[in-house]
């Protein structure tokens, strides 16, 4: 009852002085005990083996490569044919086909991934959010042999009408022409617009479309809601507040998205592959059959290789992943240095 | 009740204001107020007369596209009607919000309708894919010998009643199961690692998993196949396939990892620290449990994706019509592999089962994701009802072990 009084709200312990001569210095070590060590150790270990992994596929792969480039020098860059046992190869053709079905693919995500992150976060109602979310997340699970052969039996048929009326009305464009082709004649073969690079990069686009989206939905979550609130405040409508707030605060996440994307569009095989007919030369005419990659060429040409012929396919490789690397940092670095910062887990 | 009783009090507030004499702001003479609007503002987005607007905008577009398409231009294709008629829309939609509203609003509601319909485009493609890939395998998934035999007696131009994926989706689940034996306790350890230890090189390992996750999966392959294959001189086997499988599932799983550690709070290692525990008894008994729930989706994704992967084992496993259960010798096929093989015959029947085939993993890698989606749903130290229950269950029983202990034990302890 004491305790309840007024004046005694706050007990205060009673501390003896300690006698004199009686303090000493507490010992403090910062070394770890034996068990922490030996778990430092495993795990440091385990981080350095994943390095050494890591690392040994790409110096594995250069060594692998050094014999390919060395005999050709820099007309690796510049030949198209792909003859290593002549001596007469080089990723132009392979290369340029990669890059090729990579844009195509990144022009037709762009859109359809931003506009898809700007109605979830803005558009969509609350309930249906979380949904989407889900949605998008699953689609980017789907396997990729899955989106090839819905490409393949599906979506290639009902890609030809559109290629015929591009070829019909914009043909002058270099991009769009097909050699061997009359639009004007119904009776023309469907078969000159099959198999092409702009089929193939419509079917990469379905599948880097949830990647890219789901990094620029991030970014979009986290757009400061007091500038949101102040540009509707201000008498904005939504599309006037996106405009102003949401798209500059998420160009960053816009870009690195776009870009993630793209460096899974560089390295994708099975999709293109069930879809293209391989040729051998740089072909810029998007609807025209026929279109290589580099990751195709290695899946198509690994078993009938042999020593220089397979270094010949690692240098290729590496030539890739060169490229795809590139496009990745420069992925993070954009996302890393926009405002929201947001992180990309892809 | 909104609108009406604020008004009511800000003039029964401004009144009380007016009459006080000894009030010491003068406020300007206002005029009388009115009365309150007699009707509340409609805050509804979607008003009758939009959906008017719209449904007529899409017949208007309709008749322009049916007019377009069947009479005045050589067009042809399910797609491109579908393109044109949304253009259509597009337009004619713009024109009539125009008749009623001004400039920005006629562009607000121009750009709502295309990211709608962006939206729209990617859920369509996802179902699209998903229910042309189940239809098309529909005829070989109804039959049960579809999942139980193997395909070493039948040949292409057998009915599909007779053979199945059994070896493939054996194959999957051995490879996965070696390739999860490899990656979980190696991506486990290396993001720990990368959060728990002040190791010097945790930078660099982080950059390097970094740009691995941008490895293109053939190459993963294409280096198994040059080191394991020709130099190590081992066949093309199941294991092979898993070695690249982990590689490639490696970087995702230590990069998904990594965040899910460092989300964990700071305070519950500190007062694990605080309480007397080493370092390693923080990380088993504190850091991993609480993050056990998004650890095992990093692990989940990490086996989605690898599961998926036809590229690497193309190029490791070779190819097989036969069950193999052995993962050390001879070639064992994956789903995704058989899938691909199987649609590339010329037969309808071997394409019927590669669709039943890629149904199969499609289905597998759903289940899965599902199970991310449930397990990982919440964050770090958010127990689900059966693990708060468990930990209930756990901390009862130890408060009655430490009551039944002898007094004197207790005594003794706490002396220590």
């Amino acid at each position: 009852m004491d305790v309840l009084t007024q004046e005694a709200l706050t007990t205060v312990p009673q501390v003896a002085p300690a006698a004199p001569g009686s303090v000493q210095q507490r010992h403090l070590n910062t070394r770890l005990g034996r068990g922490d060590r030996f778990f430092f150790r495993g795990v440091s270990a385990s981080g350095l083996f994943v390095l050494s992994i890591m690392v040994a596929v790409g110096v594995f792969l250069a060594i692998q490569a050094a014999q390919a480039l060395e005999a050709t020098g820099f007309s690796f860059l510049t030949t198209a044919e792909w003859q290593p046992d002549s001596g007469n190869f080089g990723i132009a053709a392979v290369m340029s086909g990669t890059i090729l079905i990579a844009l195509v693919a990144g022009v037709v995500a762009l859109p359809i991934a931003l506009g898809t992150a700007l109605f979830i976060t803005e558009v969509a109602p609350t309930w249906l959010r979380a949904s989407l979310i889900a949605l998008v997340d699953l689609m980017a699970a789907v396997p990729s042999v899955v989106y090839g052969l819905w490409g393949l039996f599906l979506l290639q048929g009902e890609v030809i009408g559109v290629s015929r009326w591009i070829n019909a009305w914009f043909g002058w464009l270099p991009f769009f022409d097909v050699a061997r082709a009359d639009p004007n004649s119904p009776l023309s073969s469907a078969s000159v617009y099959t198999a092409s690079t702009f089929i193939a990069g419509l079917v990469v686009a379905m599948m880097v479309m949830p990647i890219s989206c789901v990094v620029m939905r991030e970014v979009f979550s986290q757009v400061p809601v007091g500038e949101r609130e102040g540009a509707f405040a201000l008498g904005s409508t939504r599309w006037g507040m996106i405009r102003v707030v949401a798209l500059p605060f998420g160009r960053g996440g816009i870009i690195g998205g776009t870009m993630l994307g793209l460096g899974r569009a560089l390295g994708e095989t099975i999709a293109v592959l069930l879809i293209i007919s391989p040729r051998f030369d740089i072909n810029f005419h998007l609807l025209e059959a026929g279109s290589n990659s580099v990751s195709s060429l290695i899946a198509l040409r690994t078993f009938e290789s042999s020593g220089f012929g397979l270094s010949a396919l690692m240098a290729a490789g590496l030539a890739l992943f060169a490229v795809t690397l590139v496009v990745n940092f420069t992925a993070s670095w954009f996302v890393a240095r926009s405002r929201s910062g947001a992180s990309s887990e892809a | 009740m909104g609108t009406q009783s604020i008004t009511e009090e800000l003039e029964r507030l401004s009144a009380d204001v007016w009459s006080d004499p000894a009030a010491p702001t003068t406020l300007p003479p206002r005029p009388a107020p009115h009365a309150p609007p007699a009707h509340r503002r409609t805050l509804k987005k979607f008003s009758r007369a939009d959906a008017l607007t719209m449904g007529g905008a899409f017949v208007s577009a309709l008749a322009t596209t049916l007019l377009i398409f069947g009479r005045l231009t050589p067009l042809e294709g399910r797609l491109g009607f579908v393109v044109v008629l949304f253009a259509t829309y597009v337009v004619t939609y713009a024109v009539l919000v125009a008749l009623t509203d001004n400039g920005p609003a006629v562009i607000d509601r121009v750009m709502t309708v295309l990211l709608t319909s962006s939206a729209v485009v990617a859920l369509a493609a996802l179902f699209s894919v998903v229910l042309f890939v189940l239809w098309r395998g529909r005829a070989a998934l109804m039959n049960t010998n579809f999942f139980v035999q193997d395909l070493s007696v039948t040949g292409p131009l057998d009915p599909l009643d007779k053979g199945g994926i059994s070896h493939a989706i054996v194959g999957t689940l051995i490879m996965t199961l070696i390739a999860l034996v490899i990656t979980v306790p190696l991506g486990v350890a290396c993001s720990v690692y990368l959060t728990e230890s002040s190791g010097r090189a945790t930078g660099l390992v982080r950059t390097v998993v970094t740009a691995m996750t941008a490895l293109p999966s053939i190459l993963a392959g294409l280096f198994i196949f040059a080191t394991w294959i020709l130099i190590l001189g081992f066949e093309r086997s199941g294991i092979a396939a898993s070695i690249a499988m982990s590689i490639m599932m490696l970087p995702i799983i230590i990069r998904a990892a990594d965040v899910v550690l460092r989300l964990v709070p700071g305070n519950l290692r500190e007062a694990s620290a605080a309480l007397g525990a080493p370092k390693w008894r923080t990380v088993w008994h504190v850091v991993l449990p609480t993050a056990r729930s998004g650890l095992t989706t990093s692990v989940i994704l990490g086996v989605a994706r690898g599961v998926g992967e036809t590229a690497p084992i193309l190029l490791t496993a070779g190819f097989t019509s036969t069950m193999n259960l052995n993962p050390t010798k001879d070639p064992m096929v994956s789903l995704p592999l058989a899938a691909f093989e199987l649609v590339r015959s010329p037969q309808p029947a071997q394409v019927a089962r590669g669709f039943a085939t890629a149904a199969v993993l499609m289905i597998l890698v759903l289940v899965l994701f599902t199970i991310a989606r449930i397990v990982g749903g919440r964050p770090a130290g958010q127990l689900s009802k059966r693990q708060e229950r468990r930990t209930v269950t756990t901390s009862t029983k130890d408060a009655e072990r430490m009551r039944s202990l002898p007094a004197a034990l207790v005594k003794e302890h706490s002396n220590v």
